[in-house]
């Protein structure tokens, strides 16, 4: 990194930072900067990386404007008579211009059959590995390490912590299970199901604070190591 | 029952003004920067078991690393990148980098240069280290490379032919990959590589993950997961565990000087509430 690109990183740093004292017109326009090129960095990422190489190039119009470019398969349709796998991709940029009709209102109704066609595939991929991983493999794993009554290693912490992530799943349901009123013997593993959600919620906390914490670190090392050098 | 005098002290507790705390936060963070103060960082189970595993590949063996992260987490993630990348370089791994964020085969050259600069050995491109660039589609990359890495990676990150590379001979799809390491800071990420790769295609799978995300993904460890480095704290113990300290060392100490703070004023602000709150109802 040259020492105009530190410099301009130690200004946006610190610009960002002064919100810590109070909202600012340095804080304002570091934030602001920070939203267009992010914006602007995911426009021409998201255009070199994924449009040019995955539909461009497979189909052939890359070729179109540039000999040097490889012919793809609209060349290899309409110049050679062949069939290339990868004139498929011509579905996919049809849905993505229908997609993109969503801009013009007379006729934004059509973007919603490439975006049910999203839905539906995400749902089809997802629910079949979601249950597998999330729901069976998961199950599978609270239940079937026990060590049982007839076996050495009964009595070990090992069955202790089991036995906790067993009774921590089962009154963690119990809590959510809203069809029978929260009284008697449901309404106490309820309660035990909320003192294991405080302890994951308070674990998530902790953590959240830690990786804030290392967020700071990483600018605080920016600052000294690379801006001012007062650290090697 | 609190005195006057407690109940005050207390009550001004309750109102201290948040630029108190940071600048406690920001000196907590800052002085063990420029003082060199050892501590001892015990090693948790699951990077134990993380490393354990990368110990017992074999030299030579082929593993893929997918940086799944922006600069963002760079605090968090790239110290792991890096020692995953010296270690690899000293055990002669062959490294397959890929990334299902844009950004992540840029954090993963820059890794590389440090890597390479800290053991003193370079990868040869192509040979024992490739970096196969950003590919769009999420998880479902995952599951294409599950029956074929060429066709979702015909090209390398600097545009030539993946089939040019020595390294990338006789690998088809995930069967030929000894390891995959996923470093990880959202979507797509470790939960995608558990669902798609590890319990689909059964690959062995290691991540490192951004202290926020790691709760989430605790429970795949064991079975789904072989080990899970959580947080600058996991790439400490990581580092620890694979005898090259690096930053993540260096920076737990400021890490954990800020967490002694925090929870002073948690206890402070604890006993100030119910300090005031029984004030209040004795008031009343």
């Amino acid at each position: 990194m040259g020492w105009i690109g530190v410099w301009i990183g130690a200004f946006l740093t610190l610009g960002i930072l002064s919100f810590l004292y109070k909202d600012n017109p340095f804080y304002k326009f570091a934030e602001a900067v920070f939203l267009g090129i992010s914006a602007g960095y995911w426009f021409v990422s998201l255009f070199w990386q994924n449009l040019v190489p995955m539909l461009f190039d497979n189909l052939g119009i890359t070729r179109i404007f540039s000999s040097a470019a490889p012919e793809g398969a609209l060349q290899g349709l309409f110049l050679h008579g062949q069939f290339q796998n990868t004139l498929w991709y011509i579905i996919a940029a049809i849905f993505g211009i229908m997609m993109l009709l969503r801009l013009v209102p007379r006729i934004g109704w059509i973007s919603r059959w490439p975006l049910a066609f999203v839905v539906g595939t995400t749902s089809g991929v997802y629910l079949t590995r979601y249950l597998a991983s999330n729901a069976l493999a998961q199950i599978n794993s609270t239940l079937k390490d026990f060590i049982p009554i007839s076996q050495a290693g009964f009595l070990s912490w090992m069955n202790v912590n089991y036995l906790l992530i067993l009774i921590g799943v089962l009154t963690g349901l119990t809590y959510f299970y809203f069809s029978k009123e929260h009284k008697g013997l449901t309404g106490g593993a309820a309660k035990v199901g909320i003192y294991f959600l405080m302890v994951t919620f308070g674990a998530s906390f902790g953590y959240t604070v830690m990786s804030r914490m290392s967020l700071l670190i990483g600018r605080l090392d920016f600052l000294y190591r690379v801006w001012l050098h007062l650290i090697k | 029952m609190v005195s006057e005098k407690t109940r005050n002290f207390f009550e001004r507790m309750m109102g201290i003004d948040r630029r108190i705390i940071f600048i406690l936060i920001f000196i907590a963070l800052s002085i063990p920067m420029f003082i060199h103060i050892e501590m001892k960082i015990p090693v948790s189970p699951e990077v134990e078991m993380l490393v354990d595993y990368m110990k017992s590949l074999p030299d030579g063996a082929k593993v893929m690393v997918s940086l799944d992260y922006d600069p963002s987490s760079e605090p968090e993630l790239q110290p792991m990148a890096e020692t995953f990348l010296e270690y690899a370089l000293k055990r002669n791994f062959k490294v397959i980098v890929i990334g299902l964020w844009p950004q992540g085969p840029i954090q993963a050259e820059r890794a590389r240069v440090v890597a390479e600069a800290d053991v003193g050995k370079k990868f040869d491109y192509g040979v024992n280290y490739i970096n196969l660039g950003y590919q769009s589609g999420n998880e479902l990359v995952i599951q294409r490379m599950g029956s074929s890495i060429p066709a979702i990676f015909p090209r390398d990150y600097f545009g030539r032919p993946i089939s040019e590379f020595p390294i990338m001979q006789g690998v088809t799809n995930f069967s030929n990959i000894d390891y995959v390491f996923n470093l990880s800071a959202g979507y797509p990420g470790t939960v995608e590589w558990v669902l798609f790769a590890a319990d689909r295609f059964g690959v062995k799978l290691g991540a490192g993950n951004t202290a926020v995300q790691a709760p989430q993904v605790y429970p795949y460890l064991g079975k789904q997961l072989i080990g899970l480095a959580g947080g600058m704290k996991g790439g400490a113990e990581l580092e620890i565990l694979t005898g090259l300290p690096g930053r993540a060392v260096k920076y737990m100490v400021g890490q954990t000087f800020a967490h002694a703070v925090i929870v002073l004023f948690i206890i402070i602000a604890n006993i100030a509430y119910f300090a005031t709150r029984g004030g209040k109802k004795g008031g009343n």
